[in-house]
């Protein structure tokens, strides 16, 4: 290379620096990215302060309570059968789907992940009404002189926890299998073991922190979970709270909030240690192809009964439930006052399409800084968000009642509060989807457009913006379909005469009008079917 | 192509006798035929590999080389035939045993090494009925053998690419295995550590006394590695032989072709010689060719090494062709030649020359073996 050559080089090395550094950061964009951090965060400010409010006697006795004691151990202990139960569901579900030749691999992974987006609660509704002491099997079998055990309790709270959040088990344990070289399995067959030893020695070492980090995510959900403990009639944390805040217990509910959130901090803690262990683990392999598939042999339909009968559990029964309910429309299930307007349903997508725009707005700045930058405060922006997915919503929506009774009464049971409690909750996602639609726009385009003469918002509005808009639908589609689903906050802040599908379902399920629920029921699970489909094909986009 | 004389197919099977040798059969296939619904992969294939020698099934890809080391190994199992290793039946006709009960030990393609084990641990693998002391002690000799002992607390992830092959190959070793497959082995290495390792490997085999199979789809490597090759083709065994038979002598085009450049002149036989575009031959330089042929067209086969091209540039030669293309590899430069009677020849030369694109040239033949050659098409 000859004097010359090199010193345009090194002036071509200086000005992709320069131009680099001009376009990847905005000081106003990372304004609005901290205003944005800092008012997700506050939340638990709130909360903080109506703790502190209770004396420190008062609140030692409070949390030194037997009735707190046993509320902290029922807790534990859902999190721990739900945990079990899950696992035991998810990695033979797992596997199954992932190394054998059962027929309908493509079938039955889509259905078994399907459950995931189906609330909860809906599920626990499903189940009390199809087996609950005044439900479809009861009504059945009265007749016949049998009566069934109950539905309610630790362990109906259990099943159907862990039928609706094994699907986490189940992603996260076919990440790993997926990952997993399945010549590894065929290396340790001409080195001597069989199927069953191959398995246990090579391919469960490498799974592990996949389906540990599953484990630590249903644990998660578990815990936050407001819906099903309360429709199950079981005391856990965020059952208690919202007892108690409805009793004007607001102390209590506080302190009790505060606990559950150390809790919750812990768990989220190991998650981050051994979680994304589909990342750090073995991962880079070749991914599995036919050829290396294990023949099920004679397991075949004992393999499929299992299948069939989750997903029966899952989705057959709920829908079958609420469809019957639909069609039967005797006088005992239409009860006074109930009556379902479609006026809810407005109401839901009005809600829900505000809470969108916001919250895809909200995300904009945040995405983009943590997209283009790696310093710290990026990363530390982008965490920030991360406060809706950690704080279960039954805490999300009670420091936001503080914050709204005590400081902002002009602000408490209005329409923007309950979005602003949508935006926090859903913030992850939409920053997820747009944050990875910017990552895919090469920033060498921007710097391409910079040297056509664009300014860096020329720039911004004319090639990024509109390379990541599919990104920011995608984002908010997300975030509207999780609105419409949405239950603690909503049952919490919703304006008073503001009725929802969802605010609905929780009046007559407490009233016991089952039969009134099935349309809104039903309308919630096409939705929840509608946001797995965007979510897998985020996921393919993504791949 | 398909030979009906009697000396033809005397030759051929004299050939192949004297390639394969003395020692016992450790692997024979027998018939062997992988089918895939209506697809044939691999198609009634006979093979036999005596006791410590290393065979190479070289083909393009999908001509049933990999299939049919793996029904070897017995993660496939062969819709008829039979496999059998040192003498016992291990596969036939659809049935056999599963590749844990099989005395076969496998390198893969991109090494399988289990990342959550040591080195040390890797190796020891497939020791699992060997007492302590035995097992520690094989697993030091094996990666002293294979130049690793350094390295056996290292996890896998952590050693270059050609330190993982000799852990897989080490890995397979252990065990004792009557026979060793490897499955393109060299293919995920870069080409300077390719022709390294092929060394490497070769010794380590030979080392060992391992019989062994490997698989690839670079004649350079099998030329190099093997003792003998067996050219595939759509599912088939087209010629097994030395390295050299099979080169110098390939029994069809499709050998002819895939092993190295080859170009074809096309010929008239009359007698005792043949009329070509390089002008005439004398009939013994053909291999095996007899009076049966007089007056049929034959195509001779010419590498470019065979071949000489030079400028004419006096008037009193005219030259038989003219240059058309010139490909410069580094080492030597390839000639594109299209003769008068229209074949097109290719010719090596191994200095710096001045041929220009459109020159006559006068290309001559400068073999000191016999030639290969096929009737016409």
């Amino acid at each position: 290379m000859s004097r010359e050559e090199s010193d345009i080089a090194t002036a071509v090395d200086g000005l992709r620096e320069r131009v680099g550094s001009r376009y990847e950061s905005h000081p106003v964009v990372t304004a609005a990215a901290i205003l944005v951090a800092v008012t997700v965060i506050s939340p638990l400010l709130w909360l903080g302060l109506r703790a502190a409010a209770v004396g420190p006697s008062e609140a030692l006795s409070i949390l030194t309570a037997s009735s707190t004691m046993q509320v902290f151990t029922n807790s534990l202990a859902l999190v721990a059968s739900v945990t079990v139960v899950s696992v035991a569901l998810g990695v033979p579900l797992a596997v199954l789907t992932v190394l054998t030749d059962i027929p309908f691999r493509r079938f039955w992974t889509v259905v078994l992940a399907l459950p995931l987006v189906v609330p909860s609660y809906l599920g626990a509704f499903a189940f009390v009404s199809a087996f609950g002491p005044h439900g479809t099997l009861a009504e059945l079998l009265s007749p016949l002189g049998v009566t069934i055990p109950t539905i309610y309790g630790f362990e109906g709270a259990t099943l159907v926890l862990a039928l609706f959040v094994y699907p986490y088990v189940f992603l996260t344990t076919r990440a790993s299998l997926l990952s997993f070289d399945s010549k590894q399995l065929e290396a340790a067959q001409t080195l001597n073991h069989d199927f069953r030893s191959a398995f246990r020695r090579i391919v469960l070492p490498q799974i592990a922190p996949g389906v540990t980090a599953g484990a630590l995510l249903v644990a998660f959900y578990a815990l936050s979970d407001f819906g099903t403990p309360a429709i199950m009639h079981f005391d856990t944390f965020t059952r208690v709270i919202y007892v108690q805040y409805n009793n004007f217990g607001r102390g209590t509910a506080s302190l009790l909030s505060i606990q559950l959130l150390a809790v919750t901090a812990l768990v989220l803690f190991l998650e981050s240690r051994f979680g994304s262990g589909t990342d750090s683990g073995y991962g880079g392999g070749v991914t599995g192809t036919d050829s290396s598939v294990t023949p099920l042999g004679w397991l075949k339909a004992p393999a499929l009964l299992f299948c069939a009968a989750v997903v029966a559990l899952t989705l057959v029964i709920p829908v079958a439930i609420f469809g019957m309910w639909l069609l039967r429309s005797g006088p005992g299930f239409a009860g006074g006052g109930f009556a379902f307007q479609w006026s809810f349903a407005v109401n839901s997508v009005y809600v829900a399409a505000i809470a969108a725009a916001a919250t895809v707005l909200a995300a904009l700045p945040i995405a983009y800084v943590s997209a283009r930058s790696n310093s710290r405060i990026a990363r530390l922006l982008e965490r920030s968000t991360y406060v809706g997915y950690a704080v279960p919503g039954i805490v999300l929506a009670l420091a936001l009642v503080f914050l709204g009774a005590n400081y902002l009464p002009w602000l408490y049971q209005t329409l923007p509060l309950l979005v602003f409690a949508y935006v926090v909750r859903f913030l992850p996602q939409a920053v997820g989807a747009t944050r990875s639609s910017v990552l895919q726009v090469d920033s060498e385009l921007l710097g391409a457009a910079r040297t056509l003469g664009e300014t860096p918002r020329g720039a911004f509005r004319r090639v990024t913006l509109p390379l990541i808009a599919p990104g920011l639908v995608a984002g908010a589609a997300l975030v509207f379909l999780t609105t419409m689903k949405e239950l603690p906050a909503t049952l919490i802040l919703h304006p008073t005469g503001f009725t929802t599908l969802v605010t609905y379902i929780w009046r007559v399920q407490e009233a016991g009008y089952y039969g009134r629920a099935a349309l809104p029921a039903l309308v919630l699970v096409a939705v929840s079917a509608l946001s797995m489909i965007l979510l897998l094909r985020q996921e393919g986009d993504n791949a | 192509m398909r030979n009906d004389t009697p000396e033809m197919s005397r030759r051929v099977s004299r050939t192949g006798d004297e390639d394969e040798p003395d020692a016992p059969a450790m692997l024979t296939l027998d018939g062997v035929t992988k089918r895939y619904g209506t697809d044939t992969a691999v198609d009634n294939v006979d093979l036999t590999v005596r006791d410590g020698e290393l065979l190479t099934l070289l083909g393009p890809s999908g001509c049933g080389k990999t299939t049919t080391l793996r029904m070897i190994a017995g993660l496939e199992m062969p819709t008829s035939g039979r496999v059998g290793v040192d003498g016992d039946c291990v596969a036939a006709d659809g049935d056999g045993v599963p590749p844990e009960q099989r005395d076969v030990g496998m390198v893969f393609q991109e090494f399988a090494l289990f990342p959550h084990l040591t080195v040390a641990e890797n190796v020891g693998f497939g020791l699992d009925d060997w007492d302590d002391e035995r097992r520690v002690q094989r697993v030091a000799d094996l990666l002293e053998l294979v130049g690793l002992d350094a390295f056996a607390d290292r996890s896998p992830e952590n050693l270059s690419g050609g330190q993982r092959q000799r852990v897989a190959l080490a890995r397979s070793l252990a065990p004792e295995p009557d026979v060793l497959l490897l499955d393109e082995p060299f293919a995920n290495l870069d080409i300077r550590l390719r022709e390294r390792m092929r060394e490497e490997v070769r010794r380590i085999i030979k080392e060992t006394n391992v019989t062994a199979v490997s698989v690839t789809h670079d004649q350079e490597e099998a030329l190099s590695i093997s003792d003998r090759v067996a050219v595939m083709n759509e599912g088939q065994v087209e010629q097994v032989g030395r390295p050299e038979t099979v080169f110098e002598h390939p029994k069809s085009r499709f050998v002819a072709d895939f092993l190295g450049q080859a170009s074809f002149l096309t010929g008239q036989f009359g007698g005792d010689h043949i009329n070509t575009g390089l002008g005439t031959l004398p009939a013994e330089l053909l291999q095996g060719l007899t009076t049966d042929y007089d007056g049929a067209r034959l195509d001779v086969l010419v590498r470019p090494d065979d071949l000489r091209a030079t400028p004419c540039n006096d008037e009193s030669r005219t030259g038989n062709g003219t240059l058309v293309g010139r490909q410069y590899t580094g080492p030597s430069f390839v000639y594109a030649v299209e003769l008068d009677s229209g074949d097109v020849v290719h010719a090596e030369h191994n200095h710096a020359s001045d041929l220009e694109l459109g020159e006559r040239v006068t290309v001559d033949l400068v073999a000191d073996h016999t030639l290969a050659w096929y009737p016409a098409e």
